[in-house]
This record gives structure tokens, C-alpha cells and sequence, in this order.
């Protein structure tokens, strides 16, 4: 701990030069050129009943897509996977295929490498983008409007099958921004050149769509005026909790949580303002885990680790992710729990752990054995949670929870007549395409009731 | 190290594996680059009478098939455009050069016997081994009553073949147009008028696509198109057979065969069926002479594998066994086997056996777990499963064993025929 007071607290912006810095930031896996894309489309052997549309949560038809592209024909590839996933784009950018379709594809049991469905899905989606501002048409006005709550992935979505389908639609947005963690949350590699933006603005074209920005429920809206107001109501705020790590110290400087650490890098544009610690220490074993240690080091931290209580088969990040992390010089400690924060003049020096083992039930716990890392910046990653408060409002209405998060039904239906949910405030997995999922079936149900 | 050297119609070569007459065999230049690469034998680029013919520009159209390129390939190219006698002094230049390989000169001139023979003696005097006789070009010289105008017509053939082996002794090898319904016809007619071999095929009439943009055939010469000469991997199928056919019905008769030769495989293939030497055109024209490396390894490999120590001794060995329909054994029977731990669970033999066949493979579903499985009293040997299937070695054919005698149309008891026969 000698040194730990003189260089405590080296947080500096501007580590690395403008040139590194754009290269860090650019797009992680660039995308494949139309040669490259028809021959990988090529590769894929248009399967019948094909495990991968079966993987993708948006039940997209991979085969058809693909074979879309090896024809020749990507307005109808495009349109083959944004009929079934409105997102298709960002999905394409974000979506761990290794554990979804690509993870599925039977070019993996016959040699290991699965078709580069995730990088197909981009040259499509990429393709209708750039040739067609306005691919979307819309039903004859049904004269039925519905009120969504956030408009991220999940709301938007919704959105988007509702005013197809011939709706008005309102989304109520408390940030300034739509897309969600599009917007604010994903790693900065993945969506390059405010595609977030970009792909909103193009699905937004469909018409019919109109976005109330700084108006949050439970502070300018309430749940049970959106009931009278409106003939449905689909709720996609997501995650606006984070998790403590329960220790004390943690309004030190240099503690923050990884999220608003992202965020906030996200909305800057010019990486080189961003101050970074020269030792990062990342806490969680989640993929926020992993993109805020990668981003710290491509922001030019000098050592970014990231520590979980558990082993790396318990990590929510997947292998891929992890190995992706270690390719950027991350480095990974497995069985230790943050135990003390380390102060030096106000602001955080270190962190102790206490190394953990499992238990017969798969859970750490403590072994009393203990270390200690050095840290000009720790980044907590534990854990985000639903909060309820903004949906149960004054609390006479009686919104059903399951798991701490909202209770649907098969059609996204909430407990209260006319309400719908979905993306990460229901429970089931986080990820983009599953919020997408979930905005096209609530869309579907709701016009279900509404003509029913 | 097996023997590779053939002795075809009166001529050697190291190897049996030539140039067939075309833009790789065009000129010195392209020759000895080819014979330094090792080729065997050329067929020099077809000569004509003066003044040459003159070529367009945009001359090739290509199929691709799922990105692989060159799968067919096309062109509307005549034959030599260049002056007789520049021909004629590099062809005598090469084969005194390069004296072990095979030199032979394709002709094609007007079909009288005045044009015939007239080139034939300059063409003696360059020292080459012998001339083959195009009557198989499909397209721009057809229209000037050569190539395969002179090829389809049986009589023409023979007629030419006769005037060439009374106006020289070189070895006369005729090469047939695939464009005719029976190739038998033109070969007898050939060999009728004294030819020493055959040669086959040329190249197939053909588009080989349209451009959807200019609404014009393939290749698009200044907006328009026009049929062209089909060769390439896409034709072996159809070479193969019409070598086969010369093969089983003339027996004795020298083949040449040529339509889609890329690998020493391919080559081996030919040989079984008859061919005595291959040409290659299109191969060499996508990938240059380097790869007859791989067709002289690859064949000696494979022959010494199978303990063949000649040409002789597997050279005709598959034509015993090209019959016809007629004479299969109708109580033979195969089944698809799937291996299962080989199965990457794609699907595809069910649905193309569900769709369009008989039925035949089951799609189940274990524990959540896609297992394909094929249904013995539907099978019925058809082999579609196992060519769509992904996986080499995953669905093989299994014949049935059976006591039952072989059993021809002849003798079928659905064939109406036999009772007539029997009642003979
Ligand atoms: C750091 C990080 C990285 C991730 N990386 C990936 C990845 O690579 N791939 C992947 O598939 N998934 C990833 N995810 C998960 C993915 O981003 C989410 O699952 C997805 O965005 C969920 O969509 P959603 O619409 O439900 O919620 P969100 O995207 O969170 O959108 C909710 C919206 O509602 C608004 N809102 C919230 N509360 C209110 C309110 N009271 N009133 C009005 N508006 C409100 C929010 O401002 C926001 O715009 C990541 C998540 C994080 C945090
Ligand atoms: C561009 C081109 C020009 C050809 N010119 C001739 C020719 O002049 N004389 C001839 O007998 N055959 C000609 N052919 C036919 C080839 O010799 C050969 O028979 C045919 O291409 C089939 O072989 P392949 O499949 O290996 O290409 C030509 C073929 C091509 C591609
Ligand atoms: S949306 Fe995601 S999971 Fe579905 S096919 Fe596209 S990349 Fe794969
Ligand atoms: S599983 Fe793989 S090969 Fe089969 S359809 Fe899907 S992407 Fe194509
Ligand atoms: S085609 Fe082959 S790999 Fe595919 S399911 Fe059938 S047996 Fe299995």
C-alpha cells in the first residue's frame, strides 16, 4: 500500500492521441463487403426448419434472408428480417450471436465456424438504409391511439407494429434522446456513427409516431391518466436501478456505476475529454462488466480489471465477451468479492477482496482470505433492477410484479386491463432482441384488443 | 511412379494431358509457356484460310453458381485471327524446340476438297504430329458452312476425313460437335472416312445469361448478343457420356476426350470411359498452365495408389460397365443409411425426399433434439438425400443383399413386351 497515496487518484483525460482514439472507437467488426457477403451467404445451407431461426428470439428467417443475399435480391432480405425484427439493424450490431442464432447454426457442429449470420443481417438491413429512406408503409387510420412508456427498443418497437398496423402512437420518453441503451448503454464499438439515431430517425419515417421527450412517468405522467387517456398503453422503461455494492465508501470520488460511466461516454463525442483512471477496477461479471473494462482500456487506462465473485462459467458475460475483454488487455480475477474501499484523500485508492469458493448451492462465499487492488477508478457492475415506483404511482393501482419486475402474460399483457410491457422491465433475458420481441408482440396484442 | 505416356493415334507425348484448340494454344508465345509448364501435347488454335477472321470484342460469358465462378463458360470467339503463314512458322519453330511433346494443328477451311487440299502440305512441312479437324465450332463459322455446320452432317464429315487422309499422312483426328441428337453418327462417319481418332466435344450452343439492364444476351457486344460455345465444368456431364457412347459402340476408335477437364480426376474419369488423351481449355483459361502440376501428380498418385502402372491399364475400364437401361438389374436395391453422429441436423434430406421425392426420411424431434431418420419401406434408392446432404460421408447408400437372380426390362413381368417375347 506504499505507493497508494502519491498516485492515488490519477483519473486524466486525454491518455491517448485522437488518431488511437478513433481507432478504438470505430467499428468492432466492420462490415463485410458484397463479395464477402455473398460468399458467406453462400455458406449458409438454407436449412429446412433451421436451428437458427429457432435461436433467434425475433424468430427471424435466417435462411430466407440469406438466401436473399446470395440472389442478389437484399430489398427482400432487408425486409425478410425488419418484418420480423424491426431492429434488425442494431441487432445485427449487438446481438451475441454466439449464443443465439450463430450459437445454434449447424455449420458449427460440422466444422466450428457458423455462418456469419449477425454480419449478413447488417450488409441487408445496411443496404435498405442507405437505398431507401422510407421502406415502411402503414394500414388505412384506425383512429385508435396508444400511449408508450420509453422509448427504447421495446417501446419503440411496439410503436413501430402499431403504426404499421394504422395506429396513432404517443411515446413518452423521460431522456432527451429515443433508443434506449441503443442510445446510452451499448458499447461505443458496436454502434458506430450514431447509427442509434440514425436507424430511430429511419423507423420513425413509417409515420404516425410522434415522441414526447422529458416526460417521465411517475414525475410528468401517471399511469392511471395514460389508462383514460389513451385505448392502450405498452410500458418499456427498462432498468432504471443499479445495484450497491453494500459497502461503504461508495460516494467516493472515482466510484461510480459502470452504466453512467457508459452513458456518459456515449454522449461524448470526443473521447479524448473523458477522464480515466490509469487503474481501473471493474466490478460484476455481466456484459456491462466486460464494455466498461474494454471501453476504460481503449480510453487508455493503463490496467483494467475486472473482478467477480465467481467462476467464468457463473459469469452472465459470454465466453465470447469474456475473451473479447482479455483481447483488449482486460484482465479477468474470478472468486473475490469486493470486501473494503480504499480511500486516500477523498477519493477512492483501492479496493480489498476477500476471495470467495462455492458452495454446494453454486453460491460465493466468503474464504476470510483477502487482497488487495490498487484503483484510481472503480466501476461498479453488480447488477441493474426495475424500478417500480413510476408504474405504481400514487399506489391505488395494482400492477402485478414477477421477480422484482413486471408480470406478462404470453401477449405481454400486465395485470391491469389495457396496460402491456416489455424489454428488460419484464423478466426474462436482457438483451436488445428480446426487447424487440416483446414490442412486436405487445403491438400484435393490442391490436388484437382494440379490433377485437 | 506410374507411366504416364500415351502413344494416341500414331502420336507421343509425356503425358496425356493437351491443350485443347483454343486462345491457350493461340500462339508460340502461350505454347511453350504451356509446354514449360509440362502440358503433354497442344492442339494449336484452329487454322483457317487468309485473310483470317476477325474476332469482336467482349468475347466470353461465365456462369457463376453460389459465387464459384467460371462454373460454364462461354465465348464467341472464331477461330485463328491471325495470318496462316505466322501460324505455320511458329508451329514448325515449337516442334523443333520441344520435339517429345504433341503437336497437333486443328484446321478448318471451306468444305471443299481444293481448300482442303491445299492447306494440308504447308502444314505437313511444320513437322507437327497431326491435325485435327474442327467440325465442331457453333457459332460465326457455322454460318460460313464450317465448324459445325460441316459436323452435324454425317456425309460432310466422312467426305473431309477421306480428302484429309488421301492429302497427307498425318494422323487424322476429328473433332465432333456435341450439337447433334446422336453422336454416333458423326463418329462412324468419321472413322468411315478413314479417320485415325476422334476428338470430344467442342463446345455446346449456348447463352449463358441475359444482362437484365441492356436486355441482351450474354456476352453483350455493343447492346447485343449472340449464342456462343458452352465449355467448362458445367459440360463434362454431357462429354462424358458421348465419350462413353464411342467408347462401348466403336470400340478400337482413338478418343480424345475434352469437355470440362479441370483435375486429374476429371481426367481419370475420362480415360476409364475411353479416352486415350485430355484436353483442357477452360481450366487452364480460369487458373493458367500451372495447374497441370497438380492433374500429372495427382493422377500418378492415384495411380500408383490403385496399382496401376500405365495408362493401358486402367484406360477403358469403366466401359464395360456403360450399358443400357435395358440391361440393369431391376431386383437390385439401396437404401440411405444417415450417420447419425456425423448429421448436423440441416434438414435437407427431408425436405427434398418430403417434397419432392417419396416420403421417405422422418423429421422427429427427441427431447427438443432434430433427428432425421429414414423410413426403409419408403425408400426407394432414389440418392436425392444423399447428394443434397451437406455432410461428406453422411448419408451413404447401402445396396440391399438379395436373393433374388437379376432381373431386366426385358424379363419384367410389368414390361407388356414380354409376353410377345415369350410367346416367340
Ligand atoms: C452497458 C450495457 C450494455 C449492453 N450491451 C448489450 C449488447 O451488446 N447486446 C444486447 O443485446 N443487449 C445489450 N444490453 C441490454 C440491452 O441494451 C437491453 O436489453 C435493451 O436495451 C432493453 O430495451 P428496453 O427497451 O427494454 O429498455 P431500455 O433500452 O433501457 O429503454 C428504456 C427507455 O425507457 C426510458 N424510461 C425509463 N424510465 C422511464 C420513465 N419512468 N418514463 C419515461 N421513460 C422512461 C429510458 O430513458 C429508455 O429510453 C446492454 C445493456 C447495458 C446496460
Ligand atoms: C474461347 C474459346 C475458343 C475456342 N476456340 C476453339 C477453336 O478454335 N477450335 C476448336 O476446335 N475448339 C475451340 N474451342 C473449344 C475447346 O477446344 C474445347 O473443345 C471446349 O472448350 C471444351 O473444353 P473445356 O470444357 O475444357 O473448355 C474454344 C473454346 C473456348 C473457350
Ligand atoms: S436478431 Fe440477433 S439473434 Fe436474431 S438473427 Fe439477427 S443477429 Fe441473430
Ligand atoms: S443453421 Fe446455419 S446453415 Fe442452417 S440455415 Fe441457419 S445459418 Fe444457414
Ligand atoms: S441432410 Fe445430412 S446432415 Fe442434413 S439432416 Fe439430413 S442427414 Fe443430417
Amino acid at each position: 500500500m506504499s505507493d497508494t497515496a502519491e498516485t492515488a487518484g490519477d483519473i486524466a483525460a486525454g491518455r491517448l492521441k485522437p488518431a488511437e482514439l478513433a481507432a478504438n472507437f470505430a467499428d468492432a467488426h466492420p462490415p463485410l463487403s458484397p463479395h464477402e457477403a455473398v460468399v458467406e451467404a453462400n455458406r449458409c445451407y438454407f436449412c429446412y426448419d433451421a436451428p437458427c431461426r429457432e435461436a433467434c428470439p425475433t424468430g427471424i428467417d435466417i435462411p430466407g434472408f440469406i438466401r436473399r443475399i446470395a440472389t442478389g435480391n437484399l430489398r427482400g432480405s432487408a425486409l425478410t428480417i425488419l418484418e420480423a425484427n424491426i431492429f434488425g439493424g442494431s441487432c445485427a450490431r449487438v446481438c451475441p450471436t454466439e449464443i443465439l442464432c450463430e450459437g445454434a447454426c449447424v455449420r458449427l457442429a460440422e466444422e466450428d465456424r457458423p455462418v456469419r449470420i449477425g454480419a449478413l443481417q447488417r450488409r441487408a438491413t445496411d443496404w435498405l438504409m442507405a437505398q431507401d429512406p422510407r421502406p415502411f408503409t402503414r394500414a388505412a387510420a384506425t383512429g385508435r391511439h396508444i400511449a408508450v412508456v420509453g422509448a427504447g427498443p421495446a417501446g419503440l418497437a411496439c410503436a413501430h407494429g402499431l403504426a404499421r398496423l394504422g395506429h396513432e402512437v404517443t411515446v413518452f420518453e423521460a431522456r432527451a434522446k429515443p433508443g434506449g441503451l441503443n442510445e446510452y448503454g451499448i458499447a461505443a464499438y458496436k454502434l458506430t456513427d450514431d447509427f442509434a439515431q440514425r436507424e430511430v430517425a429511419w423507423l420513425l419515417s413509417v409515420g404516425g409516431i410522434t415522441i414526447e421527450h422529458g416526460r417521465a412517468l411517475g414525475r410528468d405522467l401517471d399511469l392511471a391518466a395514460l389508462r383514460r387517456g389513451y385505448d392502450a398503453v405498452f410500458l418499456g422503461i427498462g432498468l432504471a436501478g443499479v445495484r450497491a455494492l453494500g459497502l461503504a465508501g461508495e460516494t467516493l470520488g472515482g466510484v461510480r456505476d459502470a452504466v453512467d460511466f457508459i452513458a456518459e461516454l456515449r454522449q461524448t463525442a470526443d473521447k479524448g475529454r473523458l477522464p480515466i483512471g490509469r487503474r481501473v477496477v471493474v466490478i460484476g461479471g455481466g456484459n456491462t462488466a466486460i464494455d466498461a473494462a474494454t471501453q476504460a482500456r481503449r480510453l487508455g487506462a493503463e490496467e483494467a480489471t475486472i473482478v467477480y465473485r465467481r467462476g467464468p462459467a457463473e459469469m452472465s458475460a459470454t465466453h465470447h465477451e469474456q475473451d473479447w475483454a482479455q483481447t483488449n488487455g482486460v484482465r479477468i480475477r474470478h472468486f473475490a468479492a469486493p470486501h473494503r474501499l480504499l480511500a486516500s484523500g477523498g477519493r477512492v485508492a483501492g479496493v480489498e477482496f476477500m476471495r470467495t469458493r462455492l458452495d454446494a448451492a453454486g453460491r460465493a462465499v466468503a474464504t476470510g482470505e483477502t487482497y488487495t487492488l490498487h484503483a484510481d477508478m472503480v466501476l461498479k457492475a453488480v447488477g441493474q433492477v426495475f424500478v417500480p415506483d413510476p408504474v405504481h404511482g400514487d399506489g391505488t393501482l395494482a400492477l402485478a410484479l414477477d421477480e422484482g419486475r413486471i408480470a406478462v402474460d404470453a401477449g405481454r399483457r400486465t395485470s391491469l386491463p389495457g396496460v402491456y410491457a416489455g424489454g428488460d422491465c419484464i423478466a426474462g433475458v436482457d438483451l436488445t432482441v428480446a426487447a424487440v420481441e416483446d414490442g412486436k408482440i405487445a403491438a400484435a396484442s393490442i391490436h388484437r384488443q382494440l379490433l377485437g | 511412379m506410374a507411366d504416364l505416356s500415351t502413344t494416341f493415334a500414331g502420336i507421343r507425348s509425356p503425358n496425356p494431358f493437351w491443350l485443347a484448340s483454343a486462345p491457350p494454344t493461340d500462339k508460340a508465345y502461350n505454347v511453350v509457356r504451356a509446354f514449360e509448364a509440362g502440358w503433354g501435347g497442344v492442339v494449336w488454335k484452329t487454322l483457317g484460310e487468309d485473310p483470317p477472321i476477325v474476332n469482336v470484342s467482349s468475347r466470353y460469358g461465365a456462369v457463376r453458381y453460389n459465387g464459384v465462378r467460371v462454373a460454364g463458360f462461354n465465348n464467341i470467339e472464331l477461330i485463328t485471327d491471325r495470318p496462316l503463314a505466322v501460324n505455320l512458322r511458329e508451329i514448325a519453330e515449337v516442334k523443333r524446340a520441344w520435339p517429345d511433346r504433341a503437336v497437333v494443328v486443328s484446321l478448318m477451311v471451306p468444305c471443299t476438297e481444293a481448300s482442303w487440299k491445299a492447306i494440308l502440305p504447308p502444314v505437313e512441312d511444320t513437322g507437327c504430329d497431326g491435325i485435327e479437324l474442327n467440325f465442331g465450332c457453333p457459332h460465326g463459322m457455322s454460318e460460313r458452312n464450317m465448324g459445325a455446320a460441316v459436323g452435324q452432317v454425317p456425309e460432310y464429315v466422312e467426305m473431309v476425313a477421306a480428302w484429309c487422309k488421301q492429302h497427307s499422312r498425318l494422323p487424322v483426328i476429328v473433332k465432333l460437335t456435341p450439337n447433334i441428337t446422336n453422336i454416333l453418327a458423326p463418329a462412324r462417319a468419321a472413322q468411315a472416312g478413314g479417320a485415325d481418332a476422334v476428338s470430344l466435344i467442342n463446345t455446346v450452343t449456348s447463352i449463358t445469361g441475359v444482362d437484365l439492364d441492356l436486355m441482351a444476351p450474354e456476352p453483350v457486344v455493343d447492346g447485343q448478343g449472340t449464342h456462343g460455345g458452352y465449355c467448362g465444368p458445367a459440360v463434362k456431364p454431357i462429354a462424358l457420356h458421348m465419350v462413353g457412347d464411342i467408347a462401348r459402340d466403336l470400340p478400337g476408335l482413338p478418343i480424345s476426350g475434352i469437355g470440362g477437364i479441370s483435375t486429374w480426376r476429371d481426367a481419370a474419369e475420362f480415360i476409364a470411359l475411353g479416352a486415350g488423351t485430355v484436353q483442357v481449355c477452360t481450366a487452364a483459361m480460369h487458373h493458367g498452365f500451372r495447374i497441370v502440376d497438380d492433374m500429372i501428380d495427382g493422377l500418378s498418385n492415384w495411380m500408383d495408389a490403385r496399382g496401376y502402372r500405365t495408362l493401358a491399364d486402367f484406360h477403358g475400364a469403366a466401359v464395360r460397365n456403360y450399358v443400357h437401361w435395358g440391361d440393369l438389374n431391376l431386383n437390385f436395391r439401396t437404401l440411405a443409411r444417415i450417420d447419425q453422429d456425423l448429421c448436423i441436423r440441416c434438414g435437407l434430406c427431408h425436405i427434398a425426399c418430403e417434397d419432392t421425392s417419396h416420403q421417405a426420411i422422418a423429421a422427429q424431434r427427441i427431447d427438443g433434439r432434430r433427428r432425421y431418420e429414414v423410413i426403409d419401406a419408403e425408400c426407394v434408392g432414389c440418392n436425392l438425400c444423399a447428394h443434397v446432404c451437406p455432410v461428406d460421408g453422411c448419408i451413404t447408400m447401402a445396396p440391399q443383399p438379395t436373393t433374388q437372380p437379376k432381373l431386366v426390362w426385358a424379363q419384367h413381368p410389368n414390361n407388356p413386351l414380354r409376353v410377345a417375347a415369350a410367346a416367340e
